[in-house]
């Protein structure tokens, strides 16, 4: 090897704006090189406290208030004060221009790190995958995040922070059942949303109001509309089949729509979170991707700079131990085990992909024959672009990876006394450990599957959801809290059948508890 | 394209707003620990702030999730041993049984604590939630830290309408003095060559030099003329400076009963009440003087450090304290400039007749002149003649005169909080 003659841009662990500048123009150079399209880089140099609440608001420069922020504001505090958390060093949100978060405390070569692997990494992860793409405005995010902050607090005044605030309770409860899973939305812009607000406030009562218009009957008892033993009503008036006539998944979207007795405000509330909720909803799904991704172009932009000698071996070296610490994977029997590492997953796959392209073995071309000596740098954003982690392990967690995490599944079965190891890193556990590993990450396996199944618009009102029951795992103790939030919501009694896998009603839940009712 | 921004300097506490709401929101459970921490700390140990845990259940944002339970394949790293079809023994459950409720996820659940950690500010906040020493004739007590400008001396800067003419006239004249002084020299000893020149026989006269010189005094004259009547270094100003308005200030007596009565648990329970006092007092104002004074038979006045830590016998006659902090006031503590506030503590115990003397004593001597006096009595029994006459002094001054009972550590606070409750009608 030629020995580069070395004239970093800066030594030791110093920086400034000058020295940022200059390594962030050379690392914009190397990224080009590698066709990594970026949105324009906003770095914010920020102080640790403000880390803090950066975290706290989950990245977002600007966020409504509520409780719940505070709680986590503490509890990252009390972790960083305790040590136990490196304060991230980097935060990056999905925005059009890329906010990313410098912290003054960290050192030059943190800096380069995090504007590598946030401003290029994340940025350019965000610009390319399908998901992001598809599902979230880059360049509307900030515009809304101030109208809805606006808008909670015009509402705080008008009805109270409590009010307020026990809404967004209710909501932030059933948040993660607030999204499209497979239709686009239509994309949010805070002009529009501010121009039509009033509008749809005063569209979308009169539409609850045509739903809800009959007076509603003498109580049905549990008989669901639509049902036919109904002697006294022969031409089927009151039962003019189910409502909703297919099942909603967007369980926020179906309240905001037509729970009966939310004021405007309230829906637009609904409506607000549950927007914000659809443009996180990516993120829930490329953890591993884009940690993966970004660590994977940090590494090879940092060793870039070094091998230009635009960064000196103190660097280096500092680097080296920093990328090795984040992409470390604790063994399951290790005291600081806390599940998957999704940057040391995603960073081994992404490498693994180069290793498959730039030196091929015979597995390889057995495992991935299109993928097995081809263009790595074609490869690796293809990859980026085209997957999610469900569909990007099952597509290119090769043996190797398997090999080298040691990787391994354990059947844990309730109606069996014991647990049962299932496959292993060897030939006949490689395509399972795969499978499982992929599930895993299938949001739609690991929350469970809950949909609203009726309102009973012509009886009682009540709402039916329906769980259908993944491996008869049963939904946890929480239920009856989220239940008591949407029966806030909806305004009526809130039923919850547990849907077994052979199409039998399982466990039936209710709020409020029928003795209540009786009372 | 790229730009950095330094935000540094922006607002801070962004997350502010949410942390108090947070705050607000679990008020009563940060309250009970903060209560607790009261307790049980010793009073070198309060000014910091407290960590305090909520259970994590109250607090938690529910979501739908899975229960334990069903069939599940969970996925690990790090195989060392295991080969397909091993069976192992479920962790923490020792066999768990066939409901299998025993598995790891189950403890994800249940009694985790939330752990936080309040601030110094917001730990004290708590603490004096509320509390306002009552009548203190200062009208904000925030305020004691007012300044007020005085004049001090003159100074170079300071705004016209500050001018200081007579000053500055003077060091005008001492300047044109000053500056003067040379060209005058100068000029007297042209004049005077000129004159010796002129004096000369026409012969040996030089009109050159006669020349010369009448040019030198024409240009020391316009010199002379030009030194400036008032310049900008001559102005002097009137200077002022803050100083700390005095305020008006209080004194607190801590008064406290070390018999052999008192047991030491009920030392310790009037320990903790002047510790909350003391803390309360130390930081709403910090210009009250605190006085200890103790009593068995005979009364002393002490340090602090004695008031609280040293141990003393014998019988109790209250009336002694009530004459010595009589006599402290006299001495040093004059009524007119001082407000005076008395905190007493005992178990009720008194020489029989004693009792009336300090009835006396208050009504006569100290009640006119006092603020406030507050009386705790730290006993579980029934009241005794103490008790009795100070009900009298209360139903007196009933402004004024304010006494509780405690029983254990735990009511030291409610009444603490009682006695100063801030007082809605002022």
């Amino acid at each position: 090897m030629t020995m580069t003659r070395r004239k970093p841009i800066a030594t030791g662990s110093d920086w400034n704006f000058e020295v940022l500048e200059a390594y962030e123009r050379e690392l914009a150079r190397l990224a080009d090189e590698y066709r990594l399209d970026t949105y324009p880089n906003q770095i914010e140099v920020i102080t640790t406290e403000q880390m803090m609440d950066a975290y706290a608001s989950v990245g977002m420069p600007v966020g409504y208030h509520h409780w719940s922020f505070g709680k986590q504001f503490l509890a990252v505090e009390q972790a960083y004060r305790r040590g136990q958390m490196g304060l991230a060093y980097e935060l990056v949100i999905n925005s059009d221009p890329c906010i990313a978060y410098l912290m003054e405390e960290n050192t030059l070569m943190m800096q380069v790190l995090v504007m590598a692997h946030a401003c290029y990494g994340h940025n350019s992860f965000f610009k390319g995958n399908y998901l992001f793409r598809a599902w979230t405005d880059a360049s509307s995010i900030v515009d809304y995040l101030v109208f809805a902050r606006k808008y909670v607090a015009d509402c705080e005044q008008r009805h109270g922070v409590t009010a307020v605030e026990q809404l967004l309770d209710a909501c932030h409860a059933l948040q993660n059942y607030g999204v499209d899973r497979y239709k686009r939305p239509s994309p949010i812009s805070a002009d529009e949303e501010a121009r039509r607000q009033t509008e749809r406030e005063e569209y979308l009562q009169a539409q609850v109001n045509m739903l809800w218009r009959t007076i509603p009957d003498r109580p049905v008892g549990d008989t669901l509309p639509g049902s036919l033993d109904d002697g006294e009503d022969p031409l089927g008036l009151r039962t003019g089949g189910r409502y909703p006539p297919e099942p909603q998944e967007n369980l926020l979207y179906f309240i905001e729509k037509n729970a009966p007795l939310l004021a405007p405000w309230q829906r637009e509330i609904v409506r607000i979170v549950r927007k914000l909720a659809q443009y996180f909803y990516p993120q829930r799904q490329t953890q591993v991707m884009n940690e993966g991704w970004a660590s994977f172009w940090h590494y090879t932009l940092m060793n870039r700079l070094y091998d230009e000698g635009l960064v000196d071996e103190g660097l280096i070296l500092e680097f080296l131990q920093s990328h090795t610490a984040v992409v470390n994977q604790p063994d399951f029997d290790s005291p600081y085990y806390s599940g998957i590492n999704p940057y040391a997953l995603g960073f081994a796959m992404f490498s693994d992909i180069k290793r498959m392209c730039e030196n091929p073995t015979d597995e390889d071309r057995e495992w991935f024959p299109d993928t097995a000596g081809g263009d790595w740098l074609v490869t690796v954003h293809f990859a980026m672009r085209n997957f999610k982690d469900e569909s990007f392990i099952q597509q290119f967690l090769s043996p190797k990876v398997i090999r080298d995490l040691k990787l391994f599944t354990v059947v844990d079965d309730d109606q069996d006394e014991m647990l049962e190891v299932t496959a292993i890193h060897d030939e006949r556990g490689y395509r399972r450990v795969r499978e499982a590993l992929a599930t895993q990450y299938a949001l739609s396996l690991r929350e469970p599957n809950i949909q609203v199944h009726a309102a009973n618009i012509r009886g009682d009102r009540s709402l039916t959801l329906h769980h259908v029951q993944d491996s008869r795992r049963p939904l946890g103790r929480s239920v009856y809290p989220v239940l008591r939030h949407l029966y806030q919501l909806w305004g009526f009694p809130v039923r919850l059948e547990s849907i077994m896998d052979d199409d039998s009603v399982g466990r039936h839940l209710q709020w409020p508890l029928p003795d209540e009712e009786a009372k | 394209m790229t730009y950095f921004i330094d935000r540094r300097a922006n607002a801070k506490h962004k997350s502010a707003v949410n942390r108090q709401r947070f705050l607000d929101r679990y008020r009563t459970h940060i309250k009970r620990s903060v209560e607790e921490a009261v307790n049980r700390r010793s009073i070198t140990d309060m000014e910091r702030g407290e960590k305090v845990s909520i259970p994590a259940r109250d607090i938690s944002e529910p979501v739908f999730q899975h229960g334990p339970g069903g069939k599940r394949t969970i996925v690990s790293p790090g195989n060392k041993e295991f080969v397909e079809g091993d069976r192992l023994r479920r962790p923490g459950g020792g066999g768990g049984g066939g409901a299998g409720e025993g598995g790891a996820s189950n403890q994800g659940e249940g009694t985790d604590e939330f752990a936080f950690t309040l601030s110094r500010e917001e730990f004290l906040d708590f603490v004096f939630d509320g509390l306002e020493l009552p009548h203190l004739e200062r009208k904000a007590l925030v305020d004691l830290d007012e300044v007020r400008p005085v004049r001090a001396g003159v100074s170079r800067d300071g705004v016209p309408a500050r001018m200081n003419i007579v000053r500055s006239m003077r060091e005008a004249y001492a300047r044109r003095i000053a500056m003067r002084a040379p060209i005058r020299r100068a000029l007297r000893e042209a004049r005077e060559a000129l004159d010796m020149e002129e004096g000369k026989d026409p012969v040996l006269r030089n009109p050159a030099r006669i020349a010369e010189l009448k040019v030198e005094i024409e240009r020391l004259e316009k010199r002379l003329e030009a030194v400036p009547f008032i310049d900008t270094y001559d102005l002097r100003y009137n200077n002022l400076i803050n100083q700390p308005l005095p305020s008006s200030k209080a004194v607190m007596f801590c008064v406290m009963d070390v018999s052999g009565s008192m047991t030491q648990a009920h030392k310790d329970i009037a320990k903790r009440f002047f510790l909350l006092l003391y803390l309360f007092l130390e930081r709403n104002y910090e210009k009250v003087e605190l006085v200890f004074v103790r009593h068995h038979t005979a009364a002393k006045e002490v340090d602090e450090e004695e008031f609280f830590y040293s141990r003393e016998t014998g019988g109790t006659i209250v009336s002694s304290a009530l004459t010595l902090v009589d006599e402290i006031i006299t001495k040093r503590y004059p009524p007119g400039q001082w407000n005076l506030y008395v905190a007493q503590a005992s178990d009720g115990d008194n020489w029989d007749d004693d009792s009336i003397t300090c009835r006396e004593q208050l009504m006569k001597s100290l009640m006119p002149r006092l603020q406030y006096y507050t009386y705790v009595e730290i006993t579980p029994h029934a009241h005794q003649a103490l008790w009795e006459e100070y009900e009298t002094v209360a139903d007196e001054f009933p402004d004024r005169f304010a006494m509780r009972q405690i029983v254990e550590a735990g009511d030291i606070y409610p009444v603490f909080r009682e006695l100063f409750k801030r007082r809605a009608a002022h």
